[in-house]
């Protein structure tokens, strides 16, 4: 099983061609995706043409860059010119869109082959991939488990070797959360630092797309290829993108680790603890300085962000309505009926559960009491952060409080909420987080460790996480798939 | 059992704002599990926030603009392929009628 | 029991203005009236899955150049907000709207009515995006199924709100045509109301004379002319002071002015339809207004309507009237003033403008007056020709018929068609004499008394000239052959 950087090499030495190795993975798939159902959609014919196109660059010695000829899986929220792009729901089923999001284009310019568009938890709303209207993903490590969520479908495809790395969106923990579960580097950019154009919406203050990949080189390299300002986002910064490889070899000496004591919970497992303390010391070891810190807003952060998610989701999802795309109803009699039948039909539980809660908090008489006290929330979730940044360089503590539940395992809304307890926070302050592999369980299930950093501090968390895998063996571990 | 936060009628008042015909037993069910969201939520109330500013974006930035620039429109055969019904060039919904 | 009289219109108005940006709001598409249906669309005014706004600079510096006007405070930040509802003309089913923090607030505009000046209070200046065109399979009653096309979809609006300053239905159809003159002016807008460029809708209220309170207040929608403006609202009022004469009260509803049956419709919908959930728009960031963005388009700001119907009024010694007519729009008063400064006799120039070049154009926006085939050094020259005596007046209204068909100027059309007014005293003297001998009852009745046959004699020699003889020659002339005084 390589890694991005070491099939680069390959192809550039010439033992590996981008025919050859699309050809593997697209067999790997058929043979494995039947198990795993990490893929919703499989793009064969255009992988196939991109990888021979990449073939011709690399024999005439100009590649486009350390992505060329590299196979990658799309998480299916992010619009694919001419692909389908489902979401995980049926009202969108349908749909094919005629543009390419922002990320689609730069990896496109950067040779990126495109497997395929990755099952997800509807519209991302999850934590566990069971909420695709399609079918749930299982977890590579163990496949009556579920592989986290929403960007499963990525996070699984990336653990089972399915695709060398992968994208997926984050807005409370969709990255991070399944990355842990799996196994895998995820990274959720600071807020601004890749564009969302093209990325179906969930919640827009909160929304990030990011990286999956087996290690924190494949991550960087993804990230440097969609980072940057877009003029189609007016959320994407200008601020400079910096060149992560370069970054990675800095090492962590003198690193200030902060460790927020709330991060440690009662009630999570023993087992995430006792791996998240042994890589604080690991962290020591290579000459960080941690201590602790304090965010004391945590507890309230889910609560705020059960209120400003569901807002902005209400309000974005009210597009879907049977008139322009996607799934309509039949036997409307008039508009209002095939309106509320669409929607019906079209969106699953979870979803609806949502668009109520988030509508309800925007409605008239409530705005202020639920919306608005989220918003403020939100500034005192945010000003903990700031005061702790003064103080370190970045956080370290566990990715989710667990380790991949069974599917099924969490029927109740609220019990699924709190699988992001963790990963929720960085989103409300809009920082940049990443989870690694941290360490296994007895029973082999991965856990995940999480690093916080500062806004647009992305290369401070790729070089921490990397000097923790060169020292660690987390990563070199693969799951056992027939 | 406490009464819950939200009543029925707010359900499909919610529901009729949302346009989601929701089913007598998804209303149940929504009612019940709005409540116990709510509740939960609840504990913002413990926290005074009179004094803190709302955060709408963590990163602030202001003034971003675009100049006044015709650019290529969708072709109207791309934009109509996605439509779930056409009539000639235009999109065909089902009769309107006000509520 | 109370009477109709005993109470007065409160009236606010609400207009709408299509910006006359290259592109909309916020995306690239071209904001030209009249393409085939959904041919002026991207996935962006479709609001289709994941695609974003980005604001229009233009578009901004449009509505703070009319705030600015209006006399109006630029807010220093301001924030775009989703309204919701779900409409099928309305693609992401909310529009990009501004609620709690308007691009202005707080201005006035100056209005005469009856010789009184008065000043309406603006509330606010906001921008918006439109919404796309529903066509309907017959009525929207019966309608079977209707049909949408989203070119308009995202077009740039601004909304500007007048505090409810406004007394009476007259008072609404100046302050509106005031504002449309501004709005041409500063050219954010082409003031076109067929084409919907500029629409407006009216909040009435009425109220007890000398109370200071507000009465329930009732929107009318779907106004398009200032003719409907003061009808709708004056129907409204009526309306109002009938029901609440009769003991009836009034409801807090919205209301569609049927002009062709001069009435207006309840539109009926229930209260939960307006809870439009508004919150900031979390795709686009504020806008922060600095003291020197405002102080620069301050700057660019052209003369205003008043400030030029005052001057027009001092400097021409014109008639308020003319005036007033002459500045309705910024092209129409360039006009004039570029035709003033190539003849300078501002009241025939004046009468000039507003009797014959008015009845021959189409509008009086900026359009129509650029594509005038008679432009302003063409007008002077010909009123040059009635001057110097070249031609008569008479003659000089063909000549303009004439000029606006084919775009020549005077001189080519007096040359070839050899229209120069016979001014040779000789000449005329004959046709005098030769009208004179062959009209005896009239000269019979010019010694009886009648005055009036000088005035026939006077048409006759015309005739017999075709018009080309100086009126001014032929009375002296027929006063000497006359018999003296009566």
């Amino acid at each position: 099983m390589a890694t991005i950087a070491e099939l680069g090499i390959r192809y550039r030495s010439g033992e590996a061609t981008p025919t050859g190795v699309v050809r593997a993975y697209l067999e790997r798939i058929e043979a494995l995706n039947p198990q795993v159902r990490a893929y919703f959609t499989v793009t064969r014919d255009t992988a196939l043409a991109q990888a021979e196109a990449a073939e011709k660059r690399l024999k005439a010695g100009a590649p486009l860059g350390l992505l060329d000829g590299i196979p990658l899986a799309i998480k299916d929220v992010i619009c694919t010119k001419g692909i389908r792009t489902a979401c995980g729901s049926k009202i969108l089923e349908p749909f094919v869109p005629p543009y390419d999001a922002t990320v689609i284009a730069r990896l496109g310019a950067a040779g990126a082959i495109i497997l395929g568009k990755t099952n997800m938890d509807e519209f991302a709303m999850g934590s566990s991939t069971e909420n695709s209207a399609f079918f749930p993903t299982r977890n590579p490590w163990d496949l009556g488990r579920v592989p986290g969520g929403s960007s499963g479908g990525s996070a699984a495809a990336v653990a089972a070797d399915l695709a060398l790395g992968a994208l997926g969106s984050d807005t409370g923990g969709s990255i991070r959360q399944p990355a842990a579960f799996c196994g895998t580097v995820g990274l959720k950019p600071t807020y601004g630092r890749v564009s969302r154009y093209g990325l179906v919406a969930f919640a827009s203050s909160l929304d990030q797309i990011g990286p999956f990949a087996r290690d924190v080189r494949g991550a960087a390299l993804i990230l440097q290829a969609i980072a940057g300002h877009d003029p189609l986002d007016s959320t994407s910064t200008e601020v400079p993108v910096p060149d992560y490889t370069a970054a990675l070899g800095r090492g962590i000496e003198g690193l200030r680790v902060g460790v927020p004591a709330e991060y440690f919970i009662e009630g999570m497992d023993p087992e995430v603890e006792a791996a998240v303390r042994a890589a604080i010391d690991v962290l020591k070891g290579l000459g960080a300085r941690t201590e602790k810190v304090s965010l004391p807003h945590t507890d309230y952060a889910l609560a705020a962000y059960y209120l400003i998610a569901p807002a902005e989701a209400s309000s974005n999802l009210a597009r879907y309505d049977g008139v322009k795309y996607g799934y309509r109803a039949a036997g409307g009699k008039d508009l209002i009926q095939m309106y509320g039948r669409t929607r019906a039909e079209g969106f699953g539980a979870e979803v609806k559960r949502r668009i109520m809660l988030g509508t309800y908090a925007l409605s008239a008489g409530y705005y202020e009491a639920y919306y608005g006290k989220a918003q403020r929330v939100r500034t005192l979730v945010r000003r903990d952060f700031q005061q702790a940044f003064e103080r370190v360089d970045l956080l370290v503590c566990p990715t989710a409080p667990s380790v991949a539940f069974k599917l099924g395992d969490k029927e109740d809304p609220l019990q699924m909420y709190l699988c992001d307890v963790f990963t929720i926070p960085v989103n409300l302050a809009g920082l940049p987080g990443l989870s690694l592999p941290g360490g296994f369980t007895a029973t082999g299930l991965p856990i995940g460790l999480q690093l916080i950093g500062k806004p647009f501090d992305e290369a401070t968390l790729l070089s921490a996480a990397y000097a923790y895998e060169q020292v660690t063996p987390w990563h070199t571990r693969a799951p056992e798939l027939a | 059992m406490a009464e819950p936060k939200i009543t029925l009628a707010e359900v499909e008042h919610v529901a009729r704002l949302a346009r989601l015909d929701l089913s007598e037993p998804e209303k149940k069910r929504m009612r019940f599990q709005l409540d116990a969201i709510l509740t939960y939520i609840d504990k913002l109330r413990r926290l005074d926030t009179d004094d803190v500013e709302p955060t709408s974006h963590a990163i602030p930035m202001v003034n971003v603009m675009r100049e006044d620039e015709v650019r290529p429109c969708l072709p109207t055969e791309e934009m109509l392929a996605n439509a779930p019904e056409r009539e000639g060039d235009f999109v065909r919904v089902p009769r309107i009628i006000e509520e | 029991m109370s009477r109709a009289a005993d109470y007065e219109d409160v009236i606010g108005l609400e207009v709408h203005a299509q910006l006359l940006t290259r592109s909309k709001m916020f995306c690239g598409c071209p904001t030209t009236f009249g393409g085939a249906p959904n041919s002026q669309t991207c996935p962006i005014c479709q609001g289709m899955p994941g695609v974003l706004p980005v604001i229009n600079r233009r578009a901004v510096e449009f509505a703070m150049r009319t705030a600015l006007a209006l006399h109006c405070t630029i807010n220093s930040g301001c924030r775009f907000a989703r309204k919701h509802y779900y409409y099928p003309d309305m693609p992401k089913n909310y529009q990009i709207s501004q609620y709690e923090e308007p691009l202005a607030v707080e201005g006035w505009l100056e209005i005469e009515v009856g010789g009184q000046v008065k000043r309406i209070g603006i509330q606010r200046v906001h921008l918006e995006e439109d919404v796309g065109k529903l066509v309907h399979e017959g009525t929207l009653e019966t309608a079977r199924a209707s049909l949408v096309d989203f070119n308009r979809s995202g077009v740039p609006l601004m909304e500007i709100v007048s505090k409810p300053d406004i007394r009476s239905p007259e008072e609404a159809a100046v302050y509106f045509k005031a504002l449309r003159a501004i709005l041409i002016y500063l050219g954010v807008c082409d003031g076109n109301m067929e084409e919907g460029s500029l629409r407006c809708d009216t909040n009435v209220s009425i109220r007890p004379r000398g109370s200071s309170e507000l009465g329930t207040k009732v929107e009318v929608k779907n106004l398009n002319s200032f003719k409907n403006v003061q009808q709708a609202t004056a129907y409204e009022g009526e309306r109002q002071r009938m029901a609440i004469t009769s003991g009836q009260t009034i409801v807090q509803e919205t209301r569609l002015w049927e002009a062709d049956r001069s009435y207006t419709l309840s539109m009926r919908s229930k209260e939960y339809a307006h809870d439009y959930r508004y919150f900031p728009e979390p795709d686009l960031v504020p806008l922060k207004v600095e003291q020197r963005w405002a102080d620069q388009l301050r700057t660019t700001l052209p003369e205003l309507p008043v400030e030029r119907q005052r001057r027009f009024v001092s400097q021409y010694g014109l008639p308020a009237y003319d005036a007033d007519l002459l500045t309705q729009s910024r092209a129409l008063a360039d006009y004039y003033e570029a035709a003033v400064r190539e003849y300078p006799k501002p009241k025939v120039v004046s009468n000039w403008v507003m009797s014959e070049l008015l009845r021959e154009l189409l509008g009086d926006d900026e359009a129509a007056i650029s594509k005038s085939p008679i432009p302003p050094r063409n007008l002077a020259r010909l009123l040059a020709l009635i001057e110097d005596g070249t031609i008569s007046g008479k003659i000089a209204k063909d000549v303009f018929e004439k000029m606006y068909r084919s775009g020549e100027d005077a001189e080519t059309i007096v040359r070839r068609e050899g229209l120069v007014q016979v001014a040779d005293a000789g000449a005329l003297g004959a046709v005098v004499g030769q009208v004179l001998a062959s009209n005896p009852g009239a000269v019979e009745d010019w010694k009886k008394g009648k005055k009036q046959s000088l005035g026939f004699l006077v048409g006759q020699v015309m005739k017999a000239t075709q018009g080309k003889a100086n009126p001014a020659l032929v009375n002296q002339l027929l006063l000497e052959r006359l018999p003296k005084e009566p």
